[in-house]
């Protein structure tokens, strides 16, 4: 099998004071710095050897979907790799819209949460190859969870949130990524808020315990800073792909020299 | 080489799904003149056809239905017909897809005879991610001279062997295409499997890959140009 495990650069893209699409980095969990246009970064990204693009849409408002459609329209035109674009998915109309606007798959988070059957509809109309399910888990040290994994030494769940972390579902990860699974997500996009800008690496409990319970891909997120990081992800834990914001944004590593580094380390990637 | 003035008019057919901005737009990169249509009339006046896919097997061949007569009839006529990822699978007799469903086998358009079958399922199904092409044999698809309308520059050099074999393309699929014939098979890819990745008919106008071209780099596009050259011939 020569299939290769995937480096993929994320945005978050909100609206600036002039109401424009702007891309916006968390840096050690300060507020959101403007780091960008998602076009030229896109560009970017297209011409240094990305395996794919994620465009995560961070505005809440009715306006800034709009914006942000035709911002993906405009990041469309210039990416000939994968486009998954995120953020605000609720209805089949909006997955449609979405891909209409040059989204090769869209990511679902708290929408499918809220009424999961939206997985198999999006997955009948469109494709389960074309449905990924995002999920931002937070570790809980207590005893309602159904699925424990050891975190250096002590026992936890792990808990899908939805508002960016901010509010519990009660729900357990690895149980949520086994339904979404059976209901037809075709990739599964694991951030965790634990590891959310810190740079530590990612969170491998957490990936290993979803990539064990399903045979979909799995996209690492979250906590990446380093190859060294991507290299412990795809090992350890078994994920398809890494995704990292920071280190490429601020140009701490180049997407060629993180592939370059992983090919030394053994790991298949397309050079 | 030098240019060629005449850009191919290709037809981009509009059956109401999957990701057509991409799909034209690499197309427009590659050097075509391109028109999105849902009126059967306008696929006769293209040089070429592009059947995109993104998408349900089933309900591509339900949205497809009012094309397939055109699509049939121009294939037959020698109008180059490319089919993409669940494109290229409509290009084959039936497919497994829809019996998950109960509803049997769902019929292509049955120009490539062949089923799509789906993964065995000890691997993880869709095979998503970038693959290896294995030319198996020639197609002027697959050549990798520079052709028509290239307005990138060739970074990662001229393509192994004088075409795309051993080239990585992008790949999003749970089924695969299993000719009858093995000549219908232009390369193929190994997932546990080799299965067909790019297939034409026997007379070279039909022909589909089952990874997205508009989605794989600079070889996805030297792909495309290789269509545009075929429609503009």
């Amino acid at each position: 099998m020569t299939l290769t495990k995937r480096i993929i650069p994320c945005i978050d893209v909100d609206l600036d004071e002039d109401g424009d699409a702007a891309v916006y980095t968390g840096v050690n969990f300060e507020d959101l710095a403007y780091t960008g246009d998602p076009v030229e970064m896109a560009k970017k990204y297209n011409e240094s050897g990305a395996d794919e693009f994620v465009f995560l849409d961070i505005t809440a408002s009715a306006e800034g979907r709009e914006t942000m459609l035709d911002t993906v329209s405009q990041v469309a035109d210039e990416v000939f790799i994968p486009l998954t674009v995120g953020g605000g998915i609720r209805t089949r109309e909006d997955i449609k819209e979405t891909l209409r606007a040059g989204a090769d798959k869209v990511s679902i988070n708290s929408g499918a949460i809220a009424r999961p059957e939206l997985i198999g509809e999006g997955a009948a109309a469109f494709g389960s190859q074309c449905i990924v399910i995002s999920v931002d888990a937070r570790r809980r040290f207590d005893e309602q969870g159904e699925h424990y994994a050891d975190v250096d030494g002590e026992s936890c769940w792990f808990e899908c949130t939805v508002k960016g972390g901010r509010e519990g579902t009660g729900l357990d990860v690895v149980e949520w990524a086994i339904e979404a699974e059976q209901r037809g997500a075709g990739e599964l996009f694991v951030n965790s808020i634990d590891a959310d800008g810190t740079k530590d690496g990612y969170d491998i409990p957490l990936t290993s315990a979803v990539c064990d319970a399903v045979s979909t891909p799995v996209i690492a997120s979250s906590g990446c800073g380093s190859p060294e990081d991507m290299y412990e992800v795809f090992e350890e834990a078994g994920a398809d792909a890494g995704l990292a914001a920071s280190i490429f944004h601020f140009d701490e590593y180049s997407i060629a020299e993180t592939k370059q580094r992983l090919d030394e380390m053994g790991v298949p990637v397309r050079l | 080489m030098a240019t060629k003035q005449t850009a191919a008019e290709v037809v981009v057919v509009d059956y109401g799904l999957g990701n057509l901005r991409s799909v034209t737009r690499g197309l427009e990169r590659a050097g075509a003149d391109v028109l999105l249509s849902e009126d059967p009339a306008e696929f006769a006046a293209a040089d070429g056809i592009v059947l995109p896919g993104v998408g349900a097997f089933s309900e591509g061949m339900d949205n497809a239905g009012p094309f397939r007569e055109a699509l049939v009839e121009e294939a037959e006529a020698g109008t180059p017909l490319f089919g993409i990822c669940l494109g290229m699978q409509m290009l084959l007799t039936t497919s497994e897809e829809a019996d998950h469903e109960g509803q049997g086998d769902a019929e292509g358009l049955d120009l490539i005879p062949g089923k799509n079958v789906r993964f065995r399922s000890d691997q993880t199904v869709p095979h998503m991610g970038w693959n290896e092409l294995d030319v198996q044999r020639d197609h002027p698809l697959v050549e990798g001279v520079d052709s028509v309308g290239s307005e990138l520059p060739r970074a990662d050099g001229p393509a192994k062997g004088g075409s795309v074999d051993g080239e990585y393309a992008y790949f999003v699929h749970s089924y695969y295409a299993a000719p009858d014939d093995d000549a219908a098979v232009v390369a193929t890819t190994d997932y546990g499997t080799d299965f067909a990745s790019i297939v034409a008919n026997e007379a070279g106008n039909v022909f589909g890959t089952q990874f997205h071209p508009e989605k794989s780099g600079e070889t996805g596009l030297r792909i495309l140009r290789n269509f545009v050259d075929i429609c503009a011939e």
